[in-house]
Parts: C-alpha cells; structure tokens; sequence
C-alpha cells in the first residue's frame, strides 16, 4: 500500500521536475518581456531529438548533450531576435500566435528530418533500479531530480548573487527605470530567451530515457508546463517549482489511483481548481490597476 | 445607421455564382469547409476581436456539437436535428456555467483556462471509448431537415451558403447594436463601461456562450457533413487553427473573420503540394502575417485603401 | 435635501488607511469639491463611493437609499456617473459610440432582437445616436462628430468622458480632476461647463488641483489630507483655515 505510494510519488516527482524546468522556462521569457512562449515545449523536444541525432553520429554522450543544450539556445536567441523584436508592442493574442507558429515550425523541420517514430538513448547509469520502501526508483530519475535541482539552484544564484542576473530581474519589473539604470535591456532579452531554452533542453534530454521523445512530445510538455507556471503564479521562480512538483505528482497519482487514461486531463482540472480559489496562482503578485 | 451593407451584397453575390464556377465536388468540399470555418470564427471573433477576450479551447465546443450528433443518433436513436439541439444546449450550458469563474481571470490566466477546458474535451472523447469509438472515432449518421436527406457536397452547399450569409448579417447587426457597442466598449474600458452601467460580467458570458453555441452548431453539421468524427475535431491545434483565423483576417472585422477563415481553409490545399512541409509553411505564415499584419488582413487593407483616397 | 451621504467612510490597503472615517453630505444641485495634497485619498474616496473599491467601513446613501457595496454598473442605474483622473476612453470606438455607450440602460440590449435587427430597436438607437451628437455639441464637440476617439486630442477626450457621463442622464456627477493637463483657456471652458452641468440640475462632486478652479466653482468645500477629513465648508471659509494651508505647504509654514 505505502510502497505503492511511493512508487507513484518517485515517478511524480521525476515528471515534476521536467515541468519545473519547463515552468521556469516559461518564467525566464515571461519576466523578461511579458510573452508566454508557446513554443516553450519544442525546446524540451529539440533537447532530446538532438542528444539523439548527435549520438548517431558518433559524438560521446558528453559532447552530445552540450550541443543538445547549445543548439536550442541558439535558436531561442533566433526566436526573440527574428519574432518577438520585430513584434514589439503587440498585444498578448499576437504574441501568443507568433510564439505558436514558431512551435509549428520547430515541430515541422523535426519532423521531415528525424520522421515520425520514436527515438530514445540509454540511460546514464544503467537500469538497475534502487529499492526504497518497497517502490523502484530508477537511476535516470535520480539524475532528472539531483539536475533539476541544480539547475534551480544555479538560477536561484544568478539571479541573487550576480550582477548579471540582478540586472535581468530589475528589467522584469521596471524596462524603461532598468534601461535609464544602465540596463542593456536588449541583451536582458537574449540571455532570457537562450536560458529558457537552454533549461528546456536539459529537461528534454534527462526525460528521454524514461519516457521516449519524437516530433511531437513537445506539446503536452509545454502546456503541462505551463500550467505548472500558472499554478504558481506567473513569473515567480519558486513558484514555477513547486507548479511543477505540484502538477507532476498530481498526474502521477491520478494515473495511479483514478485512471491511467485520464492522466493528461489531472493537470488541466487542476488548473481550474487553483485559478478558481488562487485566481493569480499560489505565489503570484498581486497587481490592481490604478484609474 | 440605415447603410445598406454593401459586403453583404458582395458576399451573397459571391455565394450565388460560386456554384456556377465550381468545376467539381472537390471544389464545392473547400467551399464548404471554408464557409464552416467562416461561421465558427464569426462567433469566435465577436468574443476575441470585439469584446477582447481570448479563448484557446473553443474547438471544444466543435467537439461537443460534433458527438452529439455522432453519439445521439447511433446509440439512443435520436432524431439528428433533436440531437444537435441538445449538443447546442449542451455546449452552451458548459459554458454559461464555466464563464462566470473563467471571466474573473484575464490575460494569461484566461488563455490558460480556455486552453485547460478545450484540452479536459478532447481526452474525454478520446478516451470514452464505449460512446466515442475513442481514437479512431466513429461514424455520423446523415442529417435530413424536413423529411429530406442533405447528400453530396452541392446540397451541402445549399445548406451552408445561406447560414454563413445569414450569419454574417446578424454579427453586422450586433456589432452595430447597443449589445454590441457595449461589447466593444468593455474591450476598450471595462472601468469605464462599468461606471455608465454595463453589467461586464454579464456581457462576457453572453458572448462567450453564444460563439460557444455556434461552434457547436457548426460541430454538428460538419460531423453530417463529413458523415465521421474523431477526437481531432476537438484538439488543441483545431483551437489554434480557429484563433488563428480571426488573426489573420482580423480581429474586431466581420468580413476579416470570412477572409481569415477561406484564406487558411485553402493553405493546407495550396501545401498539399510541398509534401510533409505543411506545419512548417502554416507555422511561417502565422508568424509572418502576425509581424507584418498585427491589426489582421482585412483592417490592414481597409486602412490602406482609405489613406490612398 | 441631501442628494448624497457619506457616513465614516473607511478603506485599508493592508495596514495602510487609504481613507479614515470620512463623512459628509452633498446637498442637491450643489458643486462640491474634494480637495488635499498628493495622496489625500481623493481618488480612492471616489472610487469608493462609486463602485470600484468596496469600503473597509462606512456607509453611501443615494436619495436616502443606502448603495454600499452596489456594484458600479448597478450604481449608474441610481443615477451616479463619473469621469477619470486617467482617461478612460474607448479607443476602438468613434467620438459618438463613447458617447452612446453611456446612454447603454436606457436602450434595448436584448441578444437576439440586436442580431435580428428589430425595428424597435434599431429606432431606439437611432434616437440615442441623435441625443449623443447633442452631447458632444453640449460639451464643445461639434468639431469631432465624426472622429474616431484615437485620433482626438486629449484636451477633448476630456471633455468626451464627460459626455459620455452625461449621457448615463445621472442624478450626482463625479468628476476626477476634468482640468488636469489642459491649458488656461480649455480650463477656462471646463469651468464654465461644469457651472453649465450644475444649473442643468446634476449635482456635480469635483476633484481637482486647480485651486481658481475650485475657489471659483464650489458651493462647498471637503478638505482631505492623509486619508482623513481636514475640514469642509464654503471657500471662503476654507481659503481662510491655517490647518489647510498648512497641509498644503508643510507644518513648517
């Protein structure tokens, strides 16, 4: 009973760290320049598309997974540079559907490249699962959670302890008050866009063992990730966090307990049940419009 | 006030010599399709272009018309048209109850809303697989109005034509009413509208019912038309492809909402060619005419041609 | 009679008191002004009596009738309207359909009648369309009868809120710094057109900076400072009060 628990909990929680990250993608960009990247999930999908063609070709899994990260970057700073900057000052429906043709995009060029099958490597550490209270943890999800966690904590650090970092948080919350500070705004933006990604990546990388990847995987992870940005508030880090924690363990005792099938649609009624009671998630801002 | 409409005439003699040009049924299908895209976004731009809320599920309510008139009819022997009426009310009904909470949220949140409740759809019809056919979908019996069976695309577009010119006359006539204008002006100021008495709560639910009413409506017919149904009708990219309609033809324009709906009903066509290229060539078009062409097509236009007099 | 009542008005935003115990009463037919420095609470005291912030404590009683808590749309059925400090102005709509929008809870508004056209209803706007053009003439406007809002000057923008405003027929008139920004001649105007709006029997309630203005227009006077009444009276009575001139200069003066 209590082992079973468990073992829904460790697959909660390993999926839950992949949203987080997605969720902190989402953040990253939203903060930056108030767009709710739609095309957020290609990055996750693109992470582990790319460890996989990189690996064919021959590369060691190391050099695979930093070019998994740095392709996507790259084209997060083609994103904000070729679509989002030409659209500045359009409202938030535009934007939504830049962002989403985008994602189309992504998505068509994989798929005409890489096909429609599945495609998957081997996990780090072999398969060679850990038993704790009775309940398989599998090494991948040790990596996907000790990852994310580090990743959250070298975020939290950039974001508290470095200049750099200070000045994309102050962007977020005055652009004209950061740009007269001194504030490269523009570049504010780029480094927003190129981490979203590159955050993405990672995630989609450390899931493909588990989970598989292909062309399309990319949508119900961004959405997933973002609900779990909305859950914890739009634009609040720790937030994204725990949305992600949140939404993931959700799933997987829905999946567990209620019905395997309806696992997809936990996440999208939980949203309902936290923008009902917590209508600006559980850590957003409170914001009233001065008339 | 008393101006005829002139689009309208264009439009309806459009509608009349179209089946004369029309070389074959292949031809009259897109028509079809383009005039049942039409009508869906006229209502879905009333709520997005006219009163500026967005909605990213509103292929959920296709979804619900659309079954109800597969499920209905083959499992319980409803007649079709008792059958749409109750996807119509169904759909309306979901709505009226979920609007009020959703319409407390705005911006993102709303878009996230929508977007949960048009997703929370599409997995119950595929996974309800004893009512659904799940997947792989199921068959729609045909639709017959008075005694008379609706067969081939020609009939159907004896069907389609007028509803989608009437329903082009009656958004004209509520854009240019008080409820209309209240519409529009909570778009502009919802502080403002409050204060000279309009009920925005209200307003919102309004609208968000009705375009969810004629998407079901709409949902209905197609699963006739087609005379199938799978769970796709109801899927998150079906949202987008509507929304994406209003876009590009323009938000806040009847006439943008009918452009925007022929225009990216013939793409896929067009691509057909370009094999396995079309989601990129889609994805690039809505990107391209988002950054060039925010305001959509049809206003663009109309701004052009009125500085050139 | 008293056209309106405010008793012990309250507002807490968190621990800070936005507005204290404020009371007073506005006789009918009346111009009456809300004065104070920068952040007295004049705004959010018209935003309270109005609809849009719901008071920590106090009561509002329209014509005796106690509207505490009604929300704004219900409110301008009682006959209250007001302008904004911040110009709220329907951008995506022309001069006259701002206007007509606040003659919306005397027309039709049924869904189905709009989308069939009735003739009744059709008639009624027709109607209101006339009263607004008269509006616009009413408040100096002729000029933008068939401007879209967007592309009219903020000086008369103000002046279309206050149209808009009229157009709602209100008993009681809330106006939120009408003069702010414009130049002496337009405040000038406005000025006159508020005394115009007065004698036309609308009890007028005004917040505004322009002390000539309000010295010059006012029946009555509220002083507010930090949230709390100063003191309320004629503006001769008021101009002469050290406490005010001192809230308005610093102790120290």
């Amino acid at each position: 009973m209590l082992s079973q628990f468990l073992q829904f909990m460790f697959s909660g929680v390993t999926i839950g760290a992949t949203y987080a990250l997605a969720a902190l993608g989402f953040t990253l960009i939203y903060n930056a320049s108030n767009v709710i990247n739609f095309a957020q999930g290609e990055f996750i999908m693109l992470g582990g598309m790319l460890t996989v063609f990189f690996l064919k070709s021959g590369l060691p899994m190391p050099a695979a997974i930093v070019l998994a990260i740095a392709v996507p970057a790259v084209v997060g700073i083609l994103l904000e540079k070729l679509a989002i900057e030409p659209a500045k000052g359009a409202d938030t429906v535009s934007l939504i559907i830049i962002t989403i043709g985008a994602s189309l995009v992504l998505r068509g060029i994989v798929q005409i490249w890489r096909g429609k099958g599945p495609a998957v490597f081997p996990a780090f550490s072999g398969n060679e699962p850990i038993i704790i209270g009775g309940a398989a943890l599998a090494p991948q999800s040790l990596w996907v959670i000790g990852t994310s966690g580090v990743i959250v904590l070298a975020l939290w650090l950039f974001f508290n302890r470095t200049v750099a970092g200070k000045a994309i948080l102050a962007t977020s919350v005055d652009p004209l008050a950061a740009q007269l500070a001194g504030i490269n705004t523009q570049w504010v933006l780029l480094v927003s866009f190129a981490l979203s990604a590159a955050v993405g990546a990672i995630g989609g990388i450390l899931l493909t063992p588990i989970t598989m990847t292909s062309y399309d995987v990319g949508i119900m992870l961004g959405l997933k990730g973002f609900v779990a940005a909305v859950v914890g508030g739009l634009g609040a880090g720790h937030g994204a966090v725990a949305g992600g924690l949140l939404v993931g363990i959700i799933e997987a005792l829905t999946a567990g307990y209620i019905s395997s099938a309806y696992k997809d649609a936990a996440p999208f009624l939980l949203i309902f049940v936290v923008l009902f009671f917590m209508p600006r998630g559980m850590f957003g801002a409170k914001k009233t419009e001065r008339v | 006030m008393r101006r005829p409409h002139p689009g309208l005439l264009v439009l309806g003699a459009i509608l009349l010599v179209l089946p004369l040009l029309l070389p074959n049924a292949f031809y009259f299908d897109i028509v079809n399709r383009m005039a049942i895209n039409a009508i869906v976004v006229l209502g879905l731009n009333l709520l997005i272009g006219f009163a500026g809320q967005i909605s990213l599920g509103h292929a959920g309510f296709f979804g619900i018309g659309a079954y109800a008139s597969a499920i209905l009819p083959t499992h319980y022997g409803w007649p079709p048209v008792a059958a749409m009426g109750a996807g119509a009310a169904g759909a309306a009904l979901l709505a009226s109850v979920i609007a009020p909470p959703i319409f407390r949220l705005s911006g993102h949140y709303l878009a996230m809303a929508t977007l949960g409740l048009g997703v929370v759809i599409s997995i119950v019809l595929k996974n309800e697989t004893a009512f659904t056919g799940g997947p792989d979908g199921m068959p729609v019996p045909p639709l017959s109005l008075f005694g008379l069976e609706i067969f081939g695309e020609r009939q159907w577009y004896g069907l389609f034509a007028p509803v989608l010119l009437f329903s082009v006359w009656a958004c004209q006539n509520l854009i240019d009413s008080p409820f209309g204008r209240a519409l529009r002006a909570l778009h502009g100021s919802e502080v403002a509208s409050q204060v000279v008495g309009v009920d925005v709560a209200r307003y919102k639910v309004a609208v968000f019912v009705l375009s969810a009413f004629i998407a079901s409506i709409m949902g209905s017919l197609t699963a006739h038309y087609v005379g199938f149904v799978t769970p796709n009708v109801a899927d998150f990219l079906h949202s987008i492809e509507l929304v994406t309609m209003v876009v590009v033809g323009g938000m806040a324009s009847v006439y943008g909402s009918v452009v925007g709906a022929v225009l990216l009903t013939a793409l896929p066509q067009a691509l057909a060619t370009f094999e396995g290229w079309e989601t990129v060539v889609f994805g690039a078009v809505l990107m391209l005419s988002m950054i060039f062409m925010p305001k959509g097509l049809v206003p663009t236009l109309a701004a052009r041609l009125g500085k050139g007099r | 009679m008293a056209r309106l009542e405010v008793r012990n008005l309250t507002k807490a935003f968190g621990g800070v008191l936005a507005v204290e115990d404020v009371s007073f009463t506005v006789e009918t037919g009346i111009v009456y002004s809300v004065i104070g420095p920068n952040g007295a609470g004049k705004t959010t005291l018209f935003n309270l009596i109005t609809g849009l912030l719901a008071p920590s404590v106090g009561e509002v009683r329209l014509d005796d009738q106690v509207v505490t808590g009604l929300a704004p749309h219900q409110l301008a059925a009682k006959g209250m309207a007001r302008t904004f400090q911040n110009l709220q102005i329907c951008m995506n709509m022309t001069a006259v359909e701002n206007v007509m929008v606040g003659g919306h809870l005397s027309v039709d508004r049924n869904l189905f009648r709009s989308m069939l056209h009735f003739p009744s209803l059709r008639r009624a706007d027709v109607v209101l369309r006339d009263r607004a053009t008269e509006l616009m003439a009413y408040v100096g406007l002729d000029a933008y009868l068939q401007s879209e809002a967007s592309a009219m000057p903020y000086g008369a923008l103000k002046r279309l809120e206050i149209a808009r405003a009229l157009a709602a027929k209100p008993r009681i008139l809330f106006l939120d710094e009408p003069a702010a920004g414009l130049n002496p001649r337009e405040t000038a105007e406005i000025d006159r057109l508020i005394r115009k709006i007065a004698d036309g029997g609308v009890t007028v309630v005004l917040v505004e900076h322009d002390m000539k203005m309000v010295m010059n227009i006012s029946d009555r006077i509220l002083v507010l400072n930090s949230g709390k009444k100063l003191t309320e009276g004629s503006a001769s009575e008021v101009r002469g009060n050290p406490d005010v001139i001192a809230a308005y200069l610093g102790k120290a003066a």
